[in-house]
């Protein structure tokens, strides 16, 4: 039902059911909100969206409260104005004032509603919070002291994961988010996914920054320094740098990782297409071997660490292939080592992920061999921009350059695992052929694109109906569990990524990008993939060499070495 | 005897999250405190994330974390206790023991737990020690009265000592 509301004294339309914040959004009135989240129930408890309604004595909360017909809202009066200021000041009254010295220092929500609200002196003294910062975990870093207590983090813990790992303790001014019995992240069902520090309006959740680790690296006399970057990469830092959002810069990311001093730039992406080798043999292997099925894909760390503690039945299901980022790494220090004649303890082999689990992947136990490492430091995308920006380098006037070879050549197939369902579509490629010995003709599949939270499809191969599904946000894995436990039959082959969108919507990529940013990620590799000719994995001519000069066949002796890994159920605080 | 975890949760059989509370209580009373073991048993039992458990068990100020001491000492801070001082009578027993409320001393002598009235305001400011009142205490009184239980466990353990 259409209503009419009167916001500033002009009429503006609204449905029923409606929150007063969406049709102020949806008409251009901006009102600040902290604890607001999209798609998500609102709460209304920081209080800072408030605003007047005639007939109302007290401020009510935008977010949550429903609009009815010819209401009258005063979004920016005095009253209004003044009681946000006051919250903003009662936020800052315990807050750390070091802001010079934070992480999110000119990319905190706090920060500029200060400065919107002008705060410019300090009217409230509270005392100071003085909580220990949470190093414990390999990805996340925990600092209590800058929280604000909106619970962003706590809410995408648990409805869009399903994990909660973290929760609101204690009481009144000692309230602080923490885990179970207050232990170290690195003890708690955390998987590492980072989207808590996506929601963060502040400091206090960030990734553990080893760009100085990279930069020593760099610097060290005798080490070799590759450097090898996940398909998602390249179309998520344009923005940054003044381009349009979405665009495809490999080659100018490429000059600019060599400026910066790497010997040899890889494409992870190249990975990927070993990984749709490896995993479209096992899935075959499994179905005309009557193994264990559905198949998982066991490319997100997150998602593996989620299976390892909330579903270890589920451990035989999940392909034992590793991520690509493993797989070009340990391809780095075996067969890369050997042809340029280093030693692999010599060769320092870093990694740009859109995520933070992979840095906890890469320290997993079965990820190397002799004592090395398949891949030593893992940065996210907004460490790698910290690391453009600190070198100095002029994004925007840079000739690109190509990839390295080996693992400089890629299909667009695994270009498109950046993207929920990009996973699925590449492995269908080289599964069909490898099962009909044709190529698939149509290589779009709609049905497994787009932003859904679960996505299913059926594809024919010869009179074999594979039942697939497409899950990202691991609380719709959860409920896809649920079904396959309850004895649903009819899926073969999952692919689980853990943050909603896939790779392109990482926990370690820029923060604050919007849904449209996002969405230009997406559909930049799906253009990538429209436009090139080499659109599957088993086609790519380095691919094809290295099984034929190195690895043998797929799932074989060596490939088996070097390119699976094995799972366990983990003991942790659920 | 004693309840153990596993029997109560016996008794929480199909419960759902409401059970939580009278769960939590049920356990402490029996065991004095909230184990880590009692909140993941009860967690599976519940199908609640411990996370939320150990949320809801710190909001309140009723449960503890560390099993309670030798001798378990509680401080009122109640309006008429409040008033007449009993936050420095906290202060100072915390500086004393070396602990905060809700903890336990190293050598599992002594813990301390605030309550909100034993309902005694006459006496106040009052502490509860093992279940005995002591009456108007002040900053230099519970020191003392803390040393009497120190050499009081002291000359107890030199008996026990002599005996055997």
């Amino acid at each position: 039902m259409s209503l009419n509301i009167d916001v500033n004294g002009k009429i503006y339309e609204a449905f029923d059911g409606e929150t007063i914040l969406t049709v102020l959004n949806r008409n251009g009135i901006r009102v600040p909100t902290l604890c607001n989240m999209k798609n998500f129930i609102p709460t209304g408890a920081c209080r800072i969206c408030v605003v007047e309604v005639e007939g109302n004595s007290k401020l009510v909360s935008s977010c949550s409260f429903p609009v009815f017909n010819n209401m009258k809202i005063k979004t920016h009066s005095p009253r209004v104005v003044e009681a946000r200021k006051t919250i903003v000041e009662l936020l800052l009254s315990n807050h750390p004032d070091d802001c010079l010295f934070c992480v999110r220092n000119s990319n905190c929500e706090l920060q500029s509603l200060a400065k919107e609200y002008h705060v410019v002196e300090r009217r409230i003294h509270g005392v100071k919070n003085n909580h220990k910062i949470d190093f414990s975990s390999l990805s996340i870093v925990r600092d209590p002291d800058k929280c604000i207590l909106c619970g962003r983090c706590v809410r995408v813990c648990e409805e869009t994961m399903g994990v909660s790992c973290i929760e609101f303790t204690n009481r009144g001014s000692k309230s602080i988010i923490g885990t179970t019995m207050g232990k170290g992240l690195n003890t708690s069902s955390c998987v590492n996914c980072g989207q808590c520090i996506m929601v963060c309006p502040t400091g206090a959740l960030s990734e553990r920054n080893q760009t100085s680790l990279v930069q020593e690296a760099l610097n060290h006399p005798e080490k070799m320094v590759v450097v090898q970057y996940a398909p998602s990469i390249t179309v998520s830092i344009a923005e940054e740098f003044g381009m349009k959002p979405g665009k495809d810069i490999t080659g100018t990311l490429n000059a600019a990782l060599r400026k910066m001093g790497f010997r040899f730039v890889f494409d992870t992406t190249f990975g990927a297409d070993l990984t749709i080798i490896e995993e479209a043999s096992e899935l075959i292997d499994r179905i005309t071997k009557a193994g264990k099925l559905p198949m998982f894909t066991s490319c997100c760390p997150a998602w593996v660490k989620y299976a390892e503690e909330f579903a270890p039945d589920f451990l035989v299901n999940l392909s034992s292939c590793k991520s690509p980022q493993q797989m070009t790494g340990a391809i780095i220090k075996t067969y890369f080592a050997d042809k340029i004649k280093q030693k692999p303890e010599d060769i320092i082999s870093v990694s740009i992920m859109p995520c933070t689990a992979k840095k906890f992947e890469a320290q997993r136990d079965t990820m190397g061999r002799n004592g090395v490492n398949d891949v030593d430091i893992v940065i996210s995308t907004r460490e790698l921009i910290e690391l453009i920006n600190l070198n100095g380098i002029d994004m925007n006037n840079i000739q690109p350059e190509i990839t390295d070879s080996p693992m400089g050549v890629r299909s667009s197939a695994g270009k498109i695992f950046g993207a929920t369902g990009g996973v699925m579509e590449a492995a269908l490629r080289t599964a069909y052929k490898i099962l009909t010995g044709t190529e698939l003709t149509n290589f779009k599949i709609s049905a497994l694109r787009g932003f859904a939270g679960r996505k299913e499809a059926k594809i024919q191969i010869n009179d074999l109906e594979v039942g697939v599904a497409v899950v990202s946000g691991l609380a719709n894995a959860a409920k896809l569990i649920e079904e396959i436990r309850n004895g649903r039959k009819d899926i073969h082959f999952v692919e689980v990524m853990t943050c909603p969108g896939g790779c392109i919507a990482g926990g370690g990529q820029r923060i604050g990008a919007s849904e449209a940013i996002i969405d230009a990620r997406m559909q930049s590799l799906y253009k990538i993939d429209e436009k090139e000719t080499l659109k599957a994995s088993h086609k790519n001519p380095e691919i094809v060499e290295l099984y034929a000069n190195f690895l043998g066949e797929p799932l074989q002796r060596k490939s088996h070495e070097l390119l699976h890994t094995k799972f366990c159920k983990r003991d942790v605080l659920l | 005897m004693k309840a153990t975890i596993d029997s109560i949760l016996i008794g929480y059989e199909n419960s759902g999250r409401d059970a939580l509370i009278p769960l939590l209580q049920e356990i402490q009373e029996n065991e004095g405190f909230l184990s880590e073991e009692a909140i993941v048993k009860t967690g599976n039992k519940l199908k609640i994330p411990t996370s939320k458990i150990y949320g809801v068990a710190t909001f309140y100020n009723q449960f503890r974390f560390e099993p309670v001491g030798k001798y378990h000492v509680q401080v009122c801070r109640g309006t008429a206790c409040h008033v007449l001082g009993s936050a420095t009578v906290l202060q100072e027993l915390e500086t004393c023991l070396k602990v905060k409320a809700g903890q336990t001393t190293r050598d599992g002598l002594f813990s301390i737990e605030v309550v909100a009235c034993i309902g005694a305001c006459g006496l106040a400011p009052v502490i509860c020690i093992n279940g005995e009142f002591y009456a108007n205490v002040t900053a230099v009184s519970i020191k003392n009265i803390i040393d009497t239980y120190r050499s009081k466990d002291a000359n107890y353990e030199t008996e026990v000592k002599n005996i055997s």
